[in-house]
Parts: C-alpha cells; sequence; structure tokens
C-alpha cells in the first residue's frame, strides 16, 4: 500500500489509519488507511455501496469512526464535526450543491463565516477575496450573480469558492463531473490541476475511470467497505482498475452484433412542448426509431429529453401543451387526452429517469412494484397476490437481483438492484418501443454490463428502444444511432463509428456544425451557458 | 438508521406511549389531591367491569370504528381528512331523511336503505373537498376543517327551521318510527339465552363497523383501487408513471372515507338518540383520526385502539359519576393519551428503536 519513492518524500496532506465504521450489522468501511501526499490530486473509486461516502463523510466530520485516527499534516487532526473539519483545512464539494439558490455568489460564499454582526464589512471582504481567487485559480464567477441563474458548471465554481475562502487545502470533491458537459468537465480539470500547482490537494470521487486516468496522480480502489489498493495512475489500466472494483473481469464494451433494422416503429414529427410558464420545451422534434435497433439520445441534462420521455410514456407535466404527431407501429399515438395506461396497452415499455421517483413505489415491497403499471391487467376484482409474489421470484431470480426477497421494500434495495426490479418488470412486458431514461445512472458495474446486456438482447429480439443517456460513453457504447439534444432540438444524427465523442460534445454544447445557428428560444435556466467555453 | 423490529413497532410503541399518558395522568390526578389508583379502579370496573360497562364501551367504539376507517382510507391516498366530524353528522342527516321519509314496516329493510343514506350523505360532504383539492389544489387539511364548521352550521339550521316538528322547543328532528329501532346487542344476546348489557345503547351497528373493517381490508390490500390508493399515497410521481390518475384516487378515496365517517351514524342517531340531535357526532370524528394514528391504519389496530378510546370515553363517565375528579380532568387524560399515542409518536420511537440498535 506504500506510494513509490517519488511520492513518499512528500510530505502526507492526510493520513488515515485503520478507520472502521459499521452501521447496525453492515461494516461500511473496514479497517482503512490511506495516505495522500500534499499537492496531488488523489482519485477513490469504487462501486456504489463501497463506502467511498461513508469515508469521506467520516473526513468532513458528518460521522464519528468506530476506530482509527485522521492526521491532517502529521498531527491528529480531532474532526468531531464539519466545523473542525473546516478548521483542519478541508473542504467539500458536494454532488448536490449545498447553495440558496436566490442568494448572489458573495452571499453564499460568506454564509456561515460572516464575521461581525453587520454585513457589509462581510461582503466587501469576501467580494476582494473572491476576486483574487478568481485570478489565481481560473474561477471566473460574477461575485453579485445570483446562484439560480448560474449555470451548474458555475455553480460548481461557486461551491468551490466556498471551500477556498474558509482556506482549504485539502478539498474533496464527490462526482463532480455528473452534470457537467464535456467541456465543464474540462474546465473543471483544468482548474483542479492549477489547485494541485499551487500546493492544494484535491481527493476526487468518482465511478468514471476515464477521468481517474486523465487528472489524478495517484488513484485508491475500495470494495465493500475495504481499501483494496492505492496505486500510482501512470502505472495502472481502467481495466486493471474496473477488475480491482467488482473483483472479477468486467467487459468496459458491450459486445453487440450489427443491428438488423426493421420496419419503423416510432415516428415522430414537428413534436413541440410548451410548459405550463410558457416555455417552450420541445421545438419540433423529428425522429424515427425501427424495430431491432437503439436510438440513443445524447446530451446534457435539462435539454428536453425528460419532457420527451414524459410525452411517450404518457405523463407530460401538468398544463403542459404538446403539438405534433406521433405514431406507433404505424398508427397514429394521440399525444394529449391519454395516460401511461395506454401507452403500455399500446406496447410502450418505460425504464424511466427516476427509478426511485417513478420507476418504483419505495415503500413497496418488490413483488408490488413487479405490477406498478400493470396492476389492473389481470382484470380480476381481486388481485392475486400469491401469483403475482411467485412470478416475482422467478423475475428476480431470471434478473440476478439481490437479496432474492421480494417481501423486501425497493427502498432496502440497493440502487443497482432496485433499477433491475425496474428493467425486469418492463422488459418481460414484451414492449414494441421501450424507453430508456439514464439507465445505469449510480448503478454499480456489475450491474451497468447486466443492464447493458439485456437491452442489446431485447433489441435483438426485435423491439424498438429509445435511449436517453447523459453519460456519452454509454449512449456511444449502445446506440446504433446516436441524436443530439440541445435546447429542445435534435442538432444532428451521427452513426457511433462515424463520429467521436468531441463531435458530439460540440452538438451537445449547441454548435451546429453546419453553421446554421439553433433556432433561438428561451433557454432553459438551469442550462443558460452551457455552451460557454467550447465556442 | 435502524428499524424497529415489526412486533416492537406494532405492539411495544403503542403501550409505552399509553403507559406514559397513564403515568403523567396519574400525577396529574395526584396533584389535584386525588388517588391515581382509586381512578383507575373507578375506571375499570366502570368500563369493563360489567356488561353494562361494555355495552357503553362498545357502543363508542363502533363510532371510533368508523370515523377510524374513514381517516385511515384517506391516510393511505395521503390525505389528511379531518372533516370526519362533519361527514358524520351529514351520514346524520342522511339517516334521518332515510328514516322519516317512508313508514318503514321493518328495521331489516329500513337499516340497508338508511346506511346507503348515510354513506352517501357523508362521502357527497367529502366530495367537495376532493374535487378542490383534485382539481385546485386547495389544501384538504385547511377544506376538511372549514367543511366541520359547515357542516354544524347546516344542522343547526335545518333541525332549528325545518326538521323540528311543530310545537316542538327542542332543536331536534321528529323521533324516527319504532319500526326502524336497530336490534340492540342485549336483544340479540337475549335471543340466545343470555342476559347481557341491560340498558346500554351498542347495537348491531358494532357487528357492521367490524364487517367494514373487513371490507376495507380488503379493499386495500386485496383490489387494484387499493393498490392504487396506496401506491398514490406513497408516491405521486410513481403514480402517475403507472397511469393512475391522481384526480380520479382523490376523489375516490376522499368520497370512500366519508361515506365511511357517514355510516357512523346508523349506531348514534339510529341505533341510540332515534332521531337526529343536534351536534350528533359529538367529537367521535376527531376521536377517529388518533384511532387511526394509533392503529397504524390497520383495520385490527383500529378496532384495538377505538377499544380503547370506547374504555377512556365510559370510564371517563363513570370517573365524574363516583369521585371528584372534575369532567375536565377527563378530557385532559383522553387528551394525554392522543397526544402521546398520536403526536408525539417519535418521542417513544426514536429511543427505542436506538434501544434496538444498539443490541
Amino acid at each position: 500500500m506504500a506510494l513509490p519513492g517519488t511520492q513518499a518524500t512528500a510530505p502526507p496532506a492526510i493520513e488515515l489509519r485503520g478507520i472502521s465504521k459499521a452501521f447496525g450489522p453492515v461494516q461500511a468501511n473496514r479497517d482503512i488507511s490511506l495516505v495522500v501526499p500534499a499537492g496531488t490530486i488523489h482519485g477513490i473509486v469504487g462501486e456504489n455501496g463501497a463506502g467511498k461516502s461513508t469515508l469521506m463523510s467520516i473526513l468532513y466530520g458528518f460521522y464519528r469512526p468506530d476506530a482509527g485516527q485522521i492526521l491532517v499534516g502529521r498531527r491528529d487532526a480531532g474532526i468531531t464535526d464539519s466545523q473542525s473539519a473546516i478548521r483542519a483545512g478541508i473542504g467539500m464539494v458536494f454532488q448536490h450543491f449545498k447553495l440558496v439558490p436566490n442568494f448572489t455568489v458573495v452571499e453564499n460564499v460568506i454564509l456561515g463565516a460572516e464575521d461581525g454582526a453587520l454585513l457589509a464589512p462581510s461582503v466587501s471582504r469576501a467580494r476582494k477575496e473572491l476576486r483574487r481567487l478568481a485570478a489565481e485559480y481560473q474561477l471566473d464567477v460574477n461575485p453579485d450573480a445570483v446562484v439560480e441563474t448560474l449555470s451548474v458548471g458555475h455553480q460548481q465554481r461557486v461551491e468551490i469558492l466556498k471551500a477556498l475562502y474558509r482556506q482549504a487545502d485539502i478539498l474533496i470533491l464527490d462526482e463532480p463531473t455528473g452534470v457537467l458537459t464535456p467541456a465543464e468537465a474540462d474546465h473543471l480539470f483544468r482548474i483542479l490541476k492549477g489547485l494541485r500547482d499551487r500546493g492544494k490537494t484535491v481527493i476526487l470521487i468518482t465511478h468514471k475511470l476515464r477521468e481517474i486516468m486523465e487528472i489524478t496522480d495517484n488513484t485508491s480502489v475500495m470494495r465493500r467497505g475495504e481499501m483494496v489498493a492505492t496505486v500510482p495512475t501512470r502505472e495502472t489500466s481502467p481495466e486493471q482498475l474496473a477488475e480491482l472494483m467488482v473483483g472479477r473481469k468486467v467487459l468496459l464494451r458491450v459486445d453487440k452484433a450489427q443491428a438488423a433494422p426493421g420496419t419503423p416503429i416510432l415516428e415522430l414529427s414537428g413534436l413541440r412542448m410548451v410548459d405550463r410558464a410558457g416555455v417552450e420545451r420541445l421545438r419540433g422534434i423529428d425522429l424515427t426509431v425501427r424495430a431491432g435497433e437503439i436510438l440513443g439520445i445524447a446530451g446534457v441534462s435539462g435539454n428536453g429529453q425528460t419532457q420527451l420521455l414524459d410525452i411517450l410514456g404518457g405523463y407530460p407535466e401538468a398544463g403542459a401543451q404538446v403539438t405534433g404527431t406521433a405514431r406507433l407501429a404505424g398508427r397514429t399515438l394521440p399525444l394529449s387526452g391519454t395516460d401511461a395506461r395506454a401507452r403500455r396497452h399500446a406496447g410502450i415499455g418505460n425504464i424511466p429517469e427516476d427509478r426511485q421517483a417513478e420507476g418504483l413505489v419505495m415503500d413497496f415491497s418488490a413483488w408490488e412494484n413487479t405490477v406498478l403499471g400493470r396492476h389492473r391487467d389481470a382484470g380480476t376484482a381481486l388481485m392475486d397476490n400469491d401469483a403475482i409474489r411467485s412470478r416475482a421470484a422467478a423475475q428476480m431470480e431470471r434478473f440476478d437481483v439481490r437479496p432474492r426477497d421480494p417481501e423486501l421494500a425497493a427502498k432496502n434495495f440497493s440502487g443497482g438492484n432496485q433499477q433491475k426490479i425496474v428493467v425486469a418488470r418492463e422488459i418481460e412486458s414484451r414492449p414494441i418501443l421501450l424507453l430508456v431514461g439514464q439507465p445505469t445512472r449510480g448503478v454499480d458495474i456489475g450491474a451497468i454490463e447486466f443492464i447493458h446486456r439485456r437491452l442489446i438482447e431485447l433489441r435483438d429480439a426485435g423491439a424498438a428502444i429509445l435511449l436517453v443517456s447523459v453519460e456519452l460513453d454509454e449512449i456511444m457504447a449502445l446506440s446504433d444511432r446516436i441524436a443530439v439534444m440541445f435546447d429542445g432540438c435534435i442538432m444532428g444524427e451521427r452513426l457511433p463509428d462515424a463520429t467521436s465523442a468531441a463531435e458530439l460534445g460540440l452538438l451537445m454544447a449547441g454548435a451546429s456544425p453546419s453553421g446554421i445557428p439553433p433556432e433561438q428560444g428561451q433557454p432553459d435556466p438551469d442550462e443558460r451557458e452551457p455552451a460557454k467555453g467550447v465556442i | 438508521m435502524t428499524r424497529l423490529p415489526r412486533w416492537a413497532d406494532l405492539v411495544l410503541v403503542p403501550l409505552i406511549s399509553l403507559a406514559l399518558a397513564f403515568a403523567i395522568s396519574a400525577l396529574v390526578i395526584l396533584s389535584i389531591g386525588q388517588n391515581p389508583i382509586e381512578a383507575l379502579k373507578v375506571m375499570v370496573t366502570g368500563a369493563l367491569g360489567s356488561s353494562y360497562g361494555w355495552g357503553y364501551t362498545l357502543y363508542y367504539a363502533t363510532n371510533f370504528i368508523f370515523t377510524g376507517l374513514a381517516v385511515a382510507v384517506a391516510a393511505h391516498a395521503g390525505l389528511f381528512n379531518i372533516g370526519a366530524e362533519g361527514q358524520a353528522s351529514l351520514g346524520g342527516l342522511g339517516v334521518a331523511l332515510v328514516a322519516l321519509s317512508l313508514p318503514w314496516p321493518h328495521w331489516g329493510i329500513a337499516l340497508p336503505a338508511a346506511m346507503i343514506g348515510a354513506a352517501l350523505f357523508g362521502a357527497l360532504w367529502a366530495f367537495i373537498p376532493a374535487i378542490l383539492q383534485a382539481k385546485r389544489g386547495s389544501h384538504i387539511v385547511i377544506t376538511t376543517i372549514m367543511f366541520n364548521f359547515l357542516a354544524a352550521a347546516l344542522l343547526n339550521w335545518l333541525l332549528v327551521n325545518v326538521l323540528r316538528p311543530v310545537g316542538s322547543m327542542d332543536p331536534a328532528s321528529a323521533a324516527f318510527p319504532a319500526t326502524t329501532q336497530l336490534p340492540h346487542l342485549t336483544d340479540m344476546a337475549a335471543a340466545v339465552g343470555i342476559e347481557w348489557g341491560r340498558n346500554t345503547p351498542a347495537n348491531i351497528s358494532f357487528l357492521i363497523a367490524l364487517a367494514a373493517c373487513g371490507l376495507v381490508w380488503l379493499l386495500i390490500w386485496r383490489t387494484p383501487l387499493g393498490y392504487e390508493i396506496r401506491a398514490f399515497g406513497r408516491s405521486e410521481r410513481a403514480a402517475l408513471y403507472a397511469g393512475i390518475r391522481p384526480t380520479r384516487i382523490i376523489v375516490i378515496a376522499m368520497m370512500i372515507s366519508g361515506g365511511l365517517a357517514g355510516l357512523m351514524a346508523i349506531n348514534n342517531v339510529m341505533g341510540e338518540a332515534g332521531r337526529l340531535l343536534l351536534n350528533s357526532a359529538e367529537g367521535a370524528g376527531f376521536i377517529g383520526i388518533a384511532v387511526a394514528l394509533m392503529g397504524r391504519n390497520h383495520p385490527v389496530g383500529i378496532v384495538l385502539a377505538a377499544l380503547l378510546f370506547g374504555f377512556l370515553y365510559q370510564g371517563g363517565a363513570e370517573l365524574a359519576l363516583w369521585t371528584a375528579i372534575p369532567r375536565e380532568l377527563i378530557v385532559v387524560i383522553q387528551a394525554l393519551v392522543i397526544l402521546l399515542t398520536g403526536a408525539l409518536d417519535n418521542m417513544v420511537r426514536m429511543p427505542l428503536a436506538r434501544l434496538f440498535g444498539a443490541r
């Protein structure tokens, strides 16, 4: 576990010795030791539930370890809560930002760090400090902008500024690129490298091996609560890391045969949607998905993908006006005055983007969830619960849902197994068209491989699949054709073999390769500046 | 983080809450110079020590079973129906109109008709808040509270100006025909040769309440509609995804809830009073909230909780009759039970969960 000589000469910024933490019978962290040299970027990878988040929460003082010691700069840091973690020089950027949306940047930065009863002196001091930090680390954000008007990438910079303002020397980032465009992610990486070059230490938690390879100096791998390896990044490979994470060999590419597209199953033309606030979310979508092919829709989240899936699934948001025409297997599909039940009867399966809010009733048992949306299909006055239970048990067997307990509430399964319950239900209903939204978000590598294989099998059985994902790798691996969505429009279609991540990234940011700018409408408030840094 | 075992959740938590409520009540009784042990004795003998006491306890429990079921059905749909009181009052109006409208030859015919009237009026009174919630987003808690006041005002006006027989000084309807009198449990026991609960109001409605428990269980856990109600109550977005229409579920669940609350009137109006009185529900609608909370919205729990509150009602009345403990204090004891079993549930649950987690 010791690092090679080159790094060992640098004094450690942080050192963990024998950290253990249990929640009831679950050992979330077991005897973890880790040395992070100062002035390095240190990656921590592991599947969901491997204990990364618990470890970081201990480091930031949210949990107290059952055993073990945390040393910052060779001294026991005495971290008991987040205040003492901040005093020890640790800053944290959470996956879900902890910002007050209607405060300005400077107000958010000083929140909790105000000095004195009057606000004005703090604000002016903070504004000066922010300008200095911005110049030093390429963290340009207007200090007086209201946070909710900023793009996601800029909001993340505010979080980093918050940590730096509190004089953090060690910055922990939890899955920082999940919500960013490739270009924004590149900018973030430049910032992180800048921080490292000025002596700061960065700990990066991610499940994207590409990012680990790109910017980290050392990488630690966690599996089932244990630290299984710490290696210099340049001496390892994504394949090796994946194997360490899962504990067995993993196929990072999806093996699939050439698609044999048949007749058009879904034909959309001129699909428009105006939401209740009058904002045009979809601005004329034309798409065709054929039997036996996977059409992938790439794009940064919030560009209309959710609205497209919801409309096709039969539950557009309240007050939305939908126009255009849709045909399913040649028959006109009504776009209004319908519901999700009618869509299922028409043969549309739906793996929703948010399994916890939509795909499952979290308090229901697994077997109850296996008939969600199809609970009236038996047509009897009373539901045959025994039959549903035994069918659920068989289905869980086929899709390797663990633990194999139909009585367990959905909320007590891990993310990957929850998703398998949803995928099993929708695939086994034998849809002619399957809508798939973010199929592997928050799902561990082993389950990703499994879900991808099942989707390919369904395609090969002749179903049409419309896949929406913000993971470009996933789109590239699964799709037979790729359409890129930006601001409610399809920016173009590409074949996966004839395009590159860079080209798709450009389309995702709204740059039109043909030179014709996209129709200008009111942009999504969440994504006001997605193109910044690209053009 | 830690979860309680099911038996602890269902049995231990309510029992500890109850013990706490009684302990605090004992302190209050001590502080006014009375003997709490004596008081408890009077309550237990008065409510459970004789078939007479049981006759009253079961009568009150019948009311609470109906209103408890009403609150529970709405709660499964994620709706907090505070309007059971008003819906039960309107149910009384339904019963009175049915009973007074025709010369019923026999109670066996009058009862089903009265049940339809009671449930229909209760359901319609719940329909308006339901449709306002579903279509306009008016919060059901606010509207059902307001509809309690509207119900009281409406019945006040009807009883004074419309239903009061000419020449009567009493704001009440005419007495129902004797043929609509429901058989009391006393009569039914006597029919099989047992002398039980003479001069008590417990009547056949108690059995109907138990049957209603069975039907509600069947509805909630065995029918597709119950599945939809529960799914909607736990996750509105998952329900939408599943093709469950919110408007439909809100309206249906609230009308079933209001219907159950209205059905209570066959007990108090038809079974006991034999005419429609002012304020006939006497707060049973509000007790129903505590009963549903304590019974975990499950019919079996609701029956047990309703029996407890029936005991508190009858025992409390005995206490006022035989001891120097003032009537108001009985309300305090009942309030403590509601507070500790309902509102302060987590006060007991969380230390208990820690205890179980530490093992």
